[in-house]
């Protein structure tokens, strides 16, 4: 990762700074990681402790982070992932399943394996214990406020389960899982994950409500049935998380009724905000290949169209791996639109457009 | 010489010389395919040897009072530089493991053990001489601006000085690397942009002080009483790099048989004429596994000119498909032992140093040449920019 993690304190940073002369032009991690491969803070690092079958296709992932791996993050949030198959690496992102601040220092991830998903099924299938992973913090902005609101509703579709299980298990703990109704969609009993642990939980907390819903039987949930399932649910935050179609149906509605304020969204996929750079000529490199670029072709796209060899990871914005500096232009970040054009900061090539003419420092 | 006299020297026609890059082309998808696990596991292996080596001589000069530990300790230490030059960070700066979309072994930030930074040597080194091999005002590292190494460069009364720069040259080499991308010929012109230049010293001032202060004062001071001692090994040790590094880079393309050539041949230059030119231009070394670990593989310039991104460990695999192609299409490919390679290199650098009329043979031929010899006023300036087929070739 190029952004470096935050060293928990001065003392530490003092003395890695220091080491860093001896180690120049390599890290003193470099060295350390040679003992342990989880010493080193160059690149978020994990050992995969325990893979725990959920269902006939999806498992759990238990794994303790290394050096420089922060246990505070938010229920909810997700983070990446790169795991080496073959001699390369793979990033993807996953929403964490554990609550966060868990005994013995671990954090897990739910992966079910998609059937066209090369690296989902080797998550599940494959990942042996003691493997190690490089990880990226946890990010996103899927999360219940703390304290959280009186009364809430999760709409959840197959796999979404995932950052609402981070989510309930921490209200659990915490002793707030008050007022609570989730609507979980799989397609039979078979395929829902943390069946047995939400049907627990539903026991236990009078307070929380838990509608299991067969999609091969009952078909698919549609908004207008809301009002059967969860009566006052114009009355709850909503949280949803689930396929493409279900989420595009339900943010539709709550945009009808006026109420999209109180729905949170969480997509698997790159969602940008519409906006587009103005294209320009990009060069990539000293020395390297310089190519038109229009507005809406990411720079990594373009790179690689190029033939130039480029770092990438998660190509959604979050794992950070494809980072660059900037040498000369403007760029804009196509999720916010925003715009980035200090000389040498730092750019995420695979979610950024060229503003007019820019050169890549590779 | 033009690309007709390149045929005519190599017998080759039209034909023949577009069915030898497709040939060569098919060897390159072959191994981009096969990249996997085991080349991994190569790099990976060496940077881990690499590093124990380097640690083991550090902490064994904190002893360097004691002969026996300084002389382990420089020997571990100079070996641990040269792996990290040559078969690590040379290699990973031409991108040859970027395909594992590795960011801790990735040409983007790879950072290497010398004075010169890095973003400037995959200028001079990975863009420049890579793409412009041995044509003659194009490609410095024909004598690096220092040596007179072909008989169409202009001999003034400077080069009889050629053996003693040599000698300075070898053992000081990474500085003399260092200062390579400045491109002193253009400064002593004047053509230099000013503000690059700034930014380039700068670049080297920081590189230059980091690497310094480490081997000079950092570890010395941590060996206390072993301070002068360990000052000198790591000397040492760096002037056991430089010498080496210096002597396989010389191999590579100054041993009798490799040709330079001239700036036509850059004219309409097609993928397949490329591909030759680094063939004739190149020259290989033999000798054992360690020996072409040491040298970063580079005992396979030949290849290594064809296939400058593909991984290291492929190369002697590549020589022998390479060797048959030759054979085949009766080209020269240019091997010896590498005391016979640097001997002719040797005898080179001292026969140029004389002027044209005081040598017979022509160790080093730029192959015939039918058009006039341009000026220095005539011929342009380095190149910068890139060809239109050039981005695979320089990635």
């Amino acid at each position: 990762m190029t952004s470096a993690p935050i060293e928990r304190t001065s003392v530490l940073r003092r003395i890695r700074q220091a080491g860093k002369a001896l180690t120049t032009p390599l890290s003193p991690d470099d060295y350390l990681a040679l003992v342990n491969p989880l010493w080193s803070q160059r690149e978020l690092r994990g050992r995969v402790e325990k893979v725990v079958p959920e269902t006939e296709n999806a498992a759990t992932l238990v794994i303790r982070p290394g050096w420089g791996w922060r246990f505070d993050h938010s229920p909810g949030q997700y983070i990446g992932i790169g795991v080496e198959i073959d001699g390369r690496f793979h990033w993807r992102s996953y929403s964490l399943s554990s609550a966060p601040l868990v005994e013995g220092k671990t954090v897990s991830i739910t992966v079910k394996a998609m059937p066209e998903g090369f690296l989902s099924d080797h998550l599940v299938n494959g990942l042996e214990p003691g493997t190690i992973v490089r990880l990226a913090s946890p990010q996103g902005d899927f999360v219940v406020p703390d304290p959280p609101p009186d009364r809430m509703l999760f709409l959840v579709g197959g796999s979404g389960i995932t950052p609402v299980m981070s989510i309930l298990r921490t209200l659990d703990r915490r002793g707030t899982l008050d007022d609570v109704v989730l609507i979980y969609s799989a397609r039979f009993e078979e395929d829902m994950m943390f069946l047995q642990e939400l049907r627990e939980l539903s026991g236990r907390h009078e307070g929380f409500t838990f509608h299991e819903r067969f999609t091969d039987v009952d078909g698919i949930l549609a908004p207008e049935q809301l009002d059967d399932v969860c009566h006052d649910w114009m009355d709850r935050e909503t949280w949803a998380c689930g396929p493409a179609p279900m989420l595009d149906a339900f943010t539709d509605h709550f945009q009808r009724l006026g109420r999209e304020d109180h729905l949170h969204v969480e997509r698997f996929t790159l969602a940008t905000a519409g906006t587009e750079g103005a294209g320009g000529s990009v060069t990539f490199g000293d020395g390297g290949p310089t190519v038109e670029v229009d507005g809406a072709t990411t720079l990594l796209e373009a790179g690689e169209e190029a033939g130039v060899n480029m770092l990438f990871g998660c190509r959604m914005g979050i794992c950070h791996t494809c980072d660059v500096p900037l040498a000369a232009g403007r760029v804009r970040d196509l999720r916010s639109g925003d715009e980035h054009g200090e000389p040498n900061e730092y750019i995420q090539t695979c979610i950024s457009v060229a503003v007019g003419d820019c050169t890549l420092a590779l | 010489m033009a690309f007709a006299d390149v045929r005519e020297y190599t017998h080759l026609t039209d034909e023949e010389v577009e069915a030898i890059g497709r040939e060569l082309d098919e060897i390159r998808a072959q191994v981009e395919a096969e990249r996997g696990q085991a080349d991994r596991d190569h790099v990976t292996r060496v940077i881990t040897l690499q590093r124990r080596l380097a640690a083991a001589g550090r902490i064994t000069l904190f002893a360097s009072m004691f002969p026996p530990a300084w002389l382990l300790g420089t020997v571990m230490l100079g070996s641990a530089k040269i792996l990290e030059n040559m078969e690590i960070g040379h290699n990973t700066m031409h991108g040859q493991w970027d395909w594992m979309n590795d960011p801790e072994i990735h040409s983007s930030n790879w950072e290497w053990d010398t004075t010169q930074p890095a973003e400037q040597w995959k200028h001079s080194h990975n863009y420049i001489h890579h793409q412009f091999t041995n044509v003659l005002g194009h490609d410095n590292d024909i004598g690096y601006g220092i040596l007179r190494m072909s008989r169409d460069q202009k001999w003034t009364p400077y080069n009889l000085g050629q053996p003693v720069y040599n000698a300075l040259l070898a053992l000081f080499f990474e500085w003399g690397v260092a200062l390579h991308d400045l491109d002193i010929e253009a400064i002593r012109k004047g053509k230099k942009d000013p503000k690059l230049l700034k930014k380039q010293l700068k670049q080297i001032g920081d590189k230059v002080g980091k690497q310094a202060f480490k081997d000079y004062v950092m570890y010395p001071a941590l060996s206390g009483p072993s301070f002068f001692h360990t000052l000198s090994a790591n000397f040492t040790a760096n002037i056991m790099r430089n010498v080496w590094s210096y002597m396989i880079i010389f191999c590579g393309h100054f041993p009798d048989g490799a040709v330079h050539f001239s700036e036509e041949e850059l004219e309409d230059e097609t993928r397949a004429e490329w591909y030759l030119r680094q063939m004739l231009g190149s020259a290989n070394f033999e000798g054992g596994k360690l020996l072409h670990l040491m040298s970063g593989q580079l005992g396979y310039q030949i290849e290594h000119h064809l296939f400058p991104d593909l991984p290291s460990n492929r190369y002697a695999d590549i020589a022998v498909k390479v060797k048959d192609i030759c054979r085949r299409y009766d080209i020269p490919y240019t091997t010896g032992p590498l005391h016979k390679q640097y001997g002719q290199t040797l005898r080179t650098i001292m026969k140029l140093s004389l002027p044209n009329r005081r040598t017979t043979d022509n160790p080093a031929p730029v192959a015939p040449r039918k058009r006039r010899r341009l000026d220095d006023s005539e011929r342009p300036t380095r190149r910068s920019e890139l060809g239109k087929w050039s981005a695979a070739a320089s990635a």
